[in-house]
This record gives C-alpha cells, structure tokens and sequence, in this order.
C-alpha cells in the first residue's frame, strides 16, 4: 500500500488547487461562477461574448478555465451545442497557421484529411463566410479559447483579433472568445479597432494570500482525498502533513519526490533540503567551481569596478592588475604566460560572467574588446568564503580596498 | 563505497550498473531518479541541469536513461541549425520513420504538436519519455517561442513527456521577458581535486601499480589544478604525459615519488604552455619525446609564426598605423615636425590620459592622419598612387588593419591598427625603423 502512496503523491496537482482556493460556484461574486455563467450564456442561449483572464503565471488561469469548462459540459445541452477552438499564442505564432488550425478543429468540409487546402484569403473568406451565414437561432456556438493571449496581439495588423472580436460583435454566429494572459498591460497592446470590439470584461486572478491561508493551501495540497483506498494510511499521512509545511507546486513536487518506501512520511528536514536546492545562487554555485586563476581575474575585475565606477575593462587591464598582485607578492607560483591567461577569460566569458560590450568580435583584438562584469560585489565575496582550499593572499587581496 | 542506487520501479542490477558508470556523481543520480519517479508515473515536465564543463552532466543523462531503458530523445543544439531538424529528431526516436516524413518542409511548432499529439494517441506513453536537449544556451538564439514552448510541452501534447535542458549557463540568463513555465532547476557541482584524482586513477596502465599511477596524477594535478579543472582537457594532458614520464623511468624506481616528480615537472610545466594552449598538437608533441635529444617546446609552436612577410610601402604604412592608433594625436607634431620647440610629456597629460594606451587598445584615426605620418617617417618621396591606396586597403582585408567607419562612407574613412606590439616590433626591425623613440607611451 505505501507504494501506491508513493505514486499517489506524485499525482499532477489541479483538483485539490482549485477546490480549495476557488470560492464554490453559487456566489455569483466568485471569478468561476461568473466564468461559467458567461459560457453558458453562450453555449445555450447563443449570446456572443468575449473576456480577458489575466493574472501572473501559476495564478491558475488555466485551471480556473478546464473547471469550468468541465462544469458547463456537464450541463447536456451545453455538451450538445457547443464547439470548442483551442488556440495557443506559442503554438500558432502568425495567423496563417492559426487559421488552419482553427478549420483542423472545426472540422470544415474543405479540410480533407487533416490537409488544408486554399491560401490565407480564401481560408479567412471562408470561414468567415460560414460564421457568418449562421445566425442567432440556429448555428451553435463556438468557443475560441486562446492561450497566451498576449502573443496573439503581436501578429501582424491582429487580422485574426479584429476578425474574431467582429463576429463576436455582430449578429452573426455565436462565439466566445475567451483570452488568458499573464500581461497586465494587454489591452494596450491592442490595436484601437480591435480594442473597441473587445468587450472590456476581464477577471483578475491576483491571487495573494495571507500566510495562514497560504498554510492551508499547502496542507490541502499535499494531503490524500477521501476517496483513497487505504484508509488508514489517509489518516496516517494526512496527520503527518499537519505537521510539516512547503511550498505549492515547485517544491511539493520535490517533497514527495524524496518520499519512498523506506521513509514514507515527510519530515521537516525534507522540506529544509528541498528548500535549500531551490534557494540556492546559481552564480555562486558557477564560481565554486572556478579555477584558482579564473577566480583571480574575477578578483581584479572586480578592482577595476571599484576603482573606475563600473566602467568597462579589457583583458590587459585585468592582466595588468594581476599582475600589480604578483608584484607585491614575493612568491611567484601563479606567474602564468599570457596566452594561459587569455584562455581562462575566455572560459569566464563562455559561462557569461563577463559580457563583450558590444558584439562586434571580429573588429577588434580579443585583449582589446571592452568588457562588463555580470556579478555583484557581495556575490564574489561570498563565494570567496565558500571556495575549497582558496589561497590566503588571495582572500586578502580580494578584501583589500585598493588593489 | 557508494551506496547502490534504488529505486521502485526499476530493476536491482540495472541500477547496480548504472552506479558502477557513474563515479562522484552518486548524489546527482540519485536525484534524478527521484525526480523521474517510476516510468509510468509523471514527471516534473521539464527540468534545467546546469553545470561546469565536463562536469558530467550529458554523461548521468545518458548512462541513466540507457541502462534503464527509458524512451528518449537527444538532441544537440549545436547540430539542430533550424527547428526542423530538432522535429525531427524527435519524433523519429519516439515514434520511427514514418512520424518524421509527416512534417512538411518549414514546420512550425504548431505542426509537430499537432503530429506529435495524433501518433501519442495511437500509441500512449506507458513510460515517460525523455528530450535530453544539450548545449541549450543556443536555443535562446532561435525563435523566441521555442523555449517557453518546450518548457510546457507535457502541457501541450498532453503525454508524458519530459524536457531536459542541459547547459553551462545559469538560468537567469535564460529567462524571457514575459516569463515562463520554471523548471527545476539542479545543480551538477564540480569535482573536488579527490574525485578528479579518483576517476583520473581509473584509467590506468595495467602493468603499473595503482600507487605509481596515482602518485603520477598527483603530480600532474599540482601542476595543472589552478589554471584547469576540466575533467576532459587533464585526462588528455594525462594520457599525453604518461608516455614522457615512460621514457623518463628508465633511471627512477617505481617508489621514490619525490625524484619522478623532480623529474617530470619542468616537462609539465613546458606543456601548460605548448599542449594546453594547443600551440603544438599532441601528435607533435609525442614525436617530440621520441627524439630524446631535442627539448620539447623547442619546436616553435602556432603562435610563433607570426612574422609576414609584406611589401616595402605596406611595412611603412602599417607603422603608420600602428603609430596613429597608439599615440595621441596631439603628439604627433612634436614627434613628426622638425621645429617643434620642447614640449615635456607632463605638460599635456590630460586628466583621463594617465593611463597608458597599450593598456586601453588602439584608437580608430582618419585616413589622412595615417598618410601624413606615413609621408613623414618613408625617407623617399612617394607619390600617392592607386597602389598605395590599394596596400590600404588589402592590409584591410589581411585583417591587419580595420575599419571603424560605414562601409558606404568612401570620404574620410576611419581605421584601427590590429596588431600586437611585438609583431609590429619586428617589421619595423626589418626596415630599420626604431618604433619605440616615436612611442608616446615608452617616452
């Protein structure tokens, strides 16, 4: 039975989200009754409609949407009437192929075998022909869910918005036309004509909650449903969460992918592990791995930033304060040839801690091309204390003000 | 040592090989199984592994998803130069010939969705399937969709796939404007100078012991670990040396490590700079020690074929340029005029000259600055012919010289001097030209 567990845990997420987080659909106030009122308007007494789900990634746009949608089709003359379009902004990236994807989804009598036939003109005439031959009372609806909405507004003179947005303001075949996008700013993006046609109804799904409610939603993310078979190991587990916490989604998924048959509990420890990886600085992890002779050119980069107020640098004026280091210094270990050096600023500059200025490489010689450097000051310091085996000069010099 | 690797879902001595493959980087396995789970369940839909070179992170993918027997897909980004041939390769390791024949000529994301998603449907996925996308910084080069597109593709095709983004770079850089999907992000460490010592030790010379061999790689460590950490480059370094330290036992007992390594560290410290850098290959190198006799490093290596041989008036002009580059142009009146007066060098340090102009690179000049101390520092008179113009701008072309200005601006053109010092030493040697007295910086 713990092995069942174990995979249970894993399961993708979604139905417990939304259950607790949606308020239930008989407020009418509540984001998903208003949703599902309007499509149902639409899918069954054929108004035309159009609305913006806007909200940050991972608020639950999409979520919020299959519920509904899961809801509505419960409904029999819902599942009936209604055709669904689904078009996403990363897919169908210019209009051409948004139209033949919609003819593929539509399943239109000149779409033979998944083939589409026809240019763009007389595709978009033809489908707007047959939208526009239907009427109030006898075609049925059709619903155009389109993801990454923002995307869409960025084809060229948003023919497929504009035609869309018309048919949905005219008396013409029923649709809906439903965007979600995670861009606060979209309707600026819209051309006028097509902003005018737009029916300015938007939800926001700004979702922040307060920590005890963050709690509960954590606790009702990772606890077993009612409906799992072992019982017992239900209630065993469901304690067992009360008593440790993480984050949604990301790290929940990292949690249980430490659970296994030898541990099946999470333990607090688990999740101070998972939430060690996930706040771990990439940068910092990168220069722990550096050499000796990397991490000093980083050193003197970082001189030159203080000395010259972020100005830009070139290989021979690090090689040059590197080389003011080893003067100072008696012993003569790290005395490396130029071409040595060379080599280690431009690993530095393959893993992009430092970038060219501008990109013309070919102009000028490589010690020559002007260069930033992409890390901060505590950031150096910090993975200075972290490196193995790092040279007391070194850290000395490091700390020193003036190099 | 390690512990074996286990997980449910997969069989005891398949894991036991995949341990015995994967030396140091036990903790990362384990990982990893865990984030894939069992085949049949789901997995997290894309994960971003990033690293140091040769940290191993293509090598754990590969060993993993080979002995499991897992479906996958590698692709290079490096080979894939258009999104097709991405496509491509991943629906004919998913789903054989026939899938990769259904894209049309210029795919578009959405076709291989929409082909991906109909050969899904016909054939499920009864264990997660694997993309293994390697060296995907350069996927930020090509369409700004694919990436966030990738990053979501369980979502899209609604099978159980998994994308794995293998890179040296950060995922900060990644990132595009508008966000995306977050991966998980995991972290391949880089090895300590133990684990390199230990996998290095692994491949040795059976008819030597494991001490000699090991004390043998702790030399070449001491030389080589502050400047280089990459696995790949020391265990070349390493299999190159054995064979000079070979011809160098002869004397030496296996035992007395302090006077091996007496022996062989000068010769490893030669080859930081002739090997490493790749001035001289490494089949040169091996010729080199068999010809006991002969140092090695006296050959003269890439670089030091630096010296060209140019026509008489193109010595002098790219002196010219070089000159005009590196000195300030207020100067060359003092070094070029006759009269000039005495001016000291402190009288016209500007406060943003201090430092010297060898330090900040050359300056781009007019083409008339270059002619006038071209005229200046030839002896004869030459006239401005067509040939000289043309010595210009072949010196253009031979990329000793560039040019700053629009290609379409014919009037005034602007150049920059492209070579080092020490190249444009020996030129002026050969016409017994002293550059150093006309250097402003060397005054």
């Amino acid at each position: 039975m713990n092995k069942r567990k174990a995979q249970d845990a894993r399961q993708p997420l979604g139905e417990n989200v939304t259950k607790v987080w949606m308020s239930p659909t008989r407020d009418p106030s509540s984001p998903r009754a208003h949703l599902l009122e309007l499509l149902r308007r639409t899918a069954v007494h054929g108004e035309s409609n159009s609305l913006l789900i806007v909200g940050p990634r991972r608020a639950g746009k999409t979520t919020l949407l299959r519920c509904v949608l899961r809801d509505l089709l419960e409904d029999r003359e819902a599942r009936k009437n209604l055709l669904q379009v689904h078009l996403n902004g990363l897919l169908q990236t210019n209009d051409s192929v948004a139209l033949k994807e919609i003819t593929r989804q539509l399943r239109l009598e000149n779409a033979v075998g998944d083939k589409v036939f026809g240019s763009f003109a007389e595709n978009l005439a033809f489908l707007l022909e047959a939208l526009k031959k239907g009427d109030r009372s006898s075609s049925r609806p059709v619903l155009f869910v389109l993801d990454e909405f923002d995307l869409f507004a960025h084809h060229k003179n948003q023919t497929l918005l504009y035609n869309l947005f018309d048919v949905s303001q005219s008396a013409q075949t029923p649709v809906a036309v439903v965007g979600l996008t995670c861009r606060l700013d979209v309707l600026e993006l819209l051309e006028k004509r097509v902003k005018s046609r737009f029916s300015h109804r938007q939800i926001h799904l700004l979702s922040s909650p307060t920590f005890p409610q963050y709690l509960e939603r954590v606790r009702a993310q990772l606890s077993l449903p009612d409906t799992f078979p072992d019982v017992q190991f239900a209630e065993d587990w469901n304690a067992g969460v009360k008593v440790s916490r993480g984050s949604l989604t990301g790290r929940s998924g990292e949690d249980s992918g430490r659970v296994s048959v030898s541990k099946p509990a999470i333990r607090p420890a688990d999740v101070l592990e998972a939430s060690r990886l996930c706040f771990a600085d990439a940068k910092a992890n990168m220069l722990h791995g550096l050499s000796v002779l990397e991490l000093c050119l980083v050193i003197a980069m970082k001189h030159l930033n203080d000395v010259y107020e972020g100005e830009p640098f070139n290989l021979q004026m690090v090689h040059n304060e590197f080389k003011k280091f080893l003067q100072r210094k008696s012993s003569s270990i790290y005395n490396f040839e130029p071409p040595v050096v060379m080599k280690a600023f431009e690993h530095l500059q393959q893993l992009e801690l430092i970038r060219p200025l501008d990109s013309s490489a070919a102009k000028t010689q490589r010690e020559y091309q002007l260069m930033r450097l992409m890390l901060d000051h505590s950031q150096i310091m910090e993975a200075l204390q972290k490196y193995p085996h790092c040279p007391t000069d070194i850290k000395q010099w490091a700390a020193s003000a003036f190099g | 040592m390690t512990a074996v690797l286990q997980h449910p879902g997969y069989e005891e001595e398949r894991l036991q090989r995949v341990t015995e493959q994967l030396p140091c980087r036990e903790p990362q396995a384990r990982m990893l199984l865990s984030l894939m789970g069992q085949p049949r369940q789901y997995s997290y839909p894309s994960m971003f592994i990033y690293g140091h070179r040769a940290s191993g992170k293509s090598h754990v993918m590969y060993v993993l998803l080979k002995e499991l027997e897992l479906p996958h897909a590698t692709v290079s980004c490096v080979e894939c130069v258009s999104v097709a041939l991405l496509f491509e390769q991943v629906l004919l390791s998913f789903f054989g010939r026939d899938a990769a024949s259904l894209l049309p000529r210029c795919p578009y994301l959405s076709d291989f969705v929409r082909i991906y998603r109909q050969h899904s449907s016909q054939c499920p996925a009864k264990q997660t399937r694997y993309i293994v996308m390697e060296k995907a910084e350069l996927l930020r080069d090509t369409d700004a969709n694919l990436l966030p597109a990738l990053l979501r593709l369980q979502e899209l095709v609604e099978d159980n796939v998994t994308v794995i983004l293998l890179s040296e770079i950060v995922w900060d850089q990644f990132r595009p404007n508008t966000g995306c999907f977050e991966p998980l992000l995991l972290h391949f460490p880089d090895y300590s100078k133990g684990e390199l010592q230990q996998i290095l030790s692994q491949d040795r010379h059976p008819s030597y012991s494991a001490e000699f061999y090991s004390s043998y790689i702790n030399i070449l460590l001491g030389v080589f670990y502050s400047v280089c950490r990459d696995l790949r480059e020391l265990r070349h370094l390493c299999s190159l040396a054995f064979s000079l330290m070979l011809c160098l036992m002869s004397s030496v007992k296996e035992t007395d490590t302090h006077k091996l390594w007496r022996n062989i560290e000068p010769h490893l410290k030669k080859a930081m700079q002739t090997v490493y850098l790749r001035e001289v290959s490494s089949l040169q190198w091996e010729q080199l020690q068999q010809m006991e006799e002969n140092e090695c490093g006296a050959m003269r290596g890439l670089s030091a074929h630096t010296h060209v041989e140019l026509p008489y008036y193109s010595k002098f002009l790219l002196i010219a340029a070089y000159l005009a580059s590196y000195n300030p142009a207020r100067t060359d009146k003092r070094f070029f005029l006759k009269h000039h007066g005495k001016i000291r060098k402190t009288n016209f340090l500007k406060k943003n000259e201090k430092t010297s102009n060898h330090l900040l690179g050359p300056k781009p000049f007019p083409l008339d600055r270059l002619l006038a101390i071209f005229y200046s520092v030839v002896d004869s008179r030459v006239a401005p012919t067509a040939s000289i113009f043309s010595q210009i701008s072949s010196l253009v072309t031979l990329q000793l010289l560039t040019r700053v200005s629009h290609d379409d601006q014919l009037d005034a053109p602007k150049y920059k001097c492209a070579v080092s010092m020490d190249f444009i030493c020996a030129i002026s040697r050969t016409v017994n030209f002293e550059i150093v007295k006309y250097l402003y910086d060397f005054l």
